[in-house]
């Protein structure tokens, strides 16, 4: 019996693996999430068969109570509310991890490495609950989305985690004074709390992915601690997993870790970006639309705005009519659109904007130069020229999807109001720029209505 | 319990295997991906399965047993449906429209 039990388990973990592999390109994407579920339910049904196990009725009830919260999770949260389901969700795995290193805590006081196992998933555990839950508050804007930053932060924040890990430390030493665990226990639930306070909005990218990588590594040290390999290795795939979208979020903004975890981006520059009225062009929706029906090749430089106005929609729209005026239309997706990895990709693709129009920054910022319009629609660092020669800008060196070598940019905008950064975008002052000032989506109406007039 | 250090070479390999997996994944995927891998690391089901459910367990392990069976549960069934609603979305060019 049990060598079935492992078999499920190492048939599972095969499973697991080529669920991933199967997810790298859209066409194998949902036989690869099959995989996985397949993985999950052989492993689950495995478990239940072990002879330890003897107590159903409450795993079951259990079962049936997630699964009731879960489904309505799934199906009825809008898509651009993904990144905080994507964080609760993160609080729900790191609080599953916590609980169960908790309760073998208190069963077996145990010792060696398995105290050792135990405490670093129980410290992973809890400040990933509590870090994902303010992830989450930040996200629904139940909390304030600004960083709130205030003087010694890092040092008190270093310190938390400095206190947390030496009880973590105490408690490997002498497992039995059972006094330590609440202390230990709730100083890693506060540094969960203190490390989100002084992020802010564009940072949540790549702290949910850093969550992520943390509420994988617990898991994977509860498979140490519980002697499975399973559970390491699917810890193991979730924590490298979260690693690479965190890193790779960093670099889209050409920061480092220690930069965004203790930079508190957005609040230095916010009060330098006082400059002096420049004049701007600014056209019409009949005149913009006069100029994207005349062009051949047309690059749509969405952000976040653009889901904030619910535009997208409005914006398929756009790219069907220029479509069957035969209009190239392709769309220009900055890793760090949006509020999480890969998120402007869902929302468009939300809106059946086919997926092989979306294109990442490398593949496309060849392509610029020969369009003949580049259309920004909410979007503002992230086009922001000074990137590539302004060593004084706070955002130089980010990548940066290079707009302004666009025939014409368009820029679709509510006013002249700064970005996160709170720098001023010097593309907006450029002679071939148009701002298009006005709510993406009513914009968007009158030039699909425009688009329309003009064929008659 | 002796500490087992396959436990070590099996977590190294799986980490390496992640980064050679998750590195092809196209940014398109980003975020399905991630709720991939966030329904994939329930699988810390099976430790709140057994804490919940083995013969000698306390009020207290039972309880909190409990709690962390519904949370991981939660994550299996929505982490799942959510990928697959999303990958739902990605279609080919206009032909594949309903």
């Amino acid at each position: 019996m049990d060598s079935a039990i492992h078999i499920s388990y190492l048939i599972a973990a095969g499973l697991f693996v080529l669920s991933l592999k199967w997810m790298s390109a859209p066409a194998t994407a949902r036989r690869g999430v099959l995989a996985g579920e397949v993985g999950m339910l052989i492993a689950i049904v495995g478990t239940l068969l072990r002879h330890e196990v003897v107590n159903y009725e409450w795993i079951l009830i259990a079962f049936f109570l997630g699964s009731a919260i879960g489904v309505p999770l799934a199906y009825l949260m809008p898509m651009t509310a993904v990144p905080q389901r994507t964080a609760l969700s993160h609080a729900f795995g790191a609080l599953a991890s916590a609980l169960v290193g908790t309760a073998e805590y208190y069963r077996e006081t145990p010792h060696g490495f398995v105290i050792v196992a135990l405490v670093i998933e129980m410290l992973l555990g809890f400040l990933t609950f509590t870090g994902s839950l303010m992830a989450f508050g930040k996200l629904q804007e139940i909390l304030p989305g600004r960083p709130i930053v205030y003087r010694g932060q890092n040092l008190i924040n270093l310190g938390l985690l400095g206190l947390a890990a030496g009880f973590g430390v105490a408690l490997i030493l002498r497992p039995e004074q059972t006094w330590m665990f609440p202390i230990f226990a709730g100083l890693s639930l506060l540094f969960g709390v203190m490390l989100i306070v002084p992020i802010g909005g564009a940072d949540m990218p790549t702290v949910i992915a850093l969550l992520n990588s943390y509420a994988g590594l617990s898991a994977s040290a509860m498979g140490f601690a519980l002697d499975n390999k399973l559970l390491i290795i699917a810890g193991a795939l979730d924590g490298s997993s979260g690693f690479i979208l965190s890193v790779i979020m960093c670099r889209a903004m050409n920061r480092s870790f220690t930069n965004v975890l203790f930079g508190a981006f957005g609040q230095v520059q916010a009060s330098a970006a006082v400059a002096e009225e420049r004049p701007v062009r600014s056209a019409s929706a009949e005149e913009a639309a006069e100029m994207l029906e005349s062009a051949r090749l047309v690059i749509v430089v969405p952000g976040y705005g653009l889901a904030v106005a619910q535009a997208q929609h409005k914006l398929r729209e756009l790219y069907d009519s220029l479509t069957r005026r035969a209009v190239d239309v392709r769309f220009a997706i900055h890793p760090v659109a949006g509020r999480m990895p890969g998120h402007m990709n869902v929302l468009l693709a939300e809106a059946d904007i086919p997926y092989e129009k979306l294109f990442e920054m490398d593949d496309i910022n060849g392509e610029f130069a020969q369009a003949d319009v580049a259309l920004v629609i909410g979007a503002n660092d992230v086009t922001n020229p000074a990137a590539r020669h302004d060593k004084s800008s706070p955002i130089y060196g980010m990548p940066i999807l290079n707009v302004d070598l666009a025939r014409t940019v368009m820029v679709i905008k509510r006013g002249m109001s700064p970005g996160f950064a709170g720098v001023e975008n010097e593309l907006y002052y450029m002679d071939k720029t148009l701002m298009l000032f006005g709510d993406a989506k009513q914009f968007l109406t009158s030039m699909v209505k425009e688009l329309a007039a003009l064929r008659a | 319990m002796p500490f087992d250090e396959s436990l070590l070479f099996v977590f190294m390999l799986a980490a390496f295997l992640g980064f050679e997996l998750v590195r092809r994944v196209s940014p398109l995927l980003h975020t399905p991906l991630m709720s991939l891998t966030n329904a994939i690391s329930a699988i810390a089901v099976v430790g709140a399965i057994l804490v919940a459910g083995s013969s000698g367990a306390s009020a207290l392990s039972r309880v909190l047993g409990f709690v962390a069976v519904t949370a991981s549960t939660i994550n299996v069934v929505s982490g799942f449906l959510i990928t697959d609603r999303m990958l739902k979305m990605f279609k080919k060019r206009d032909k594949d429209r309903r």
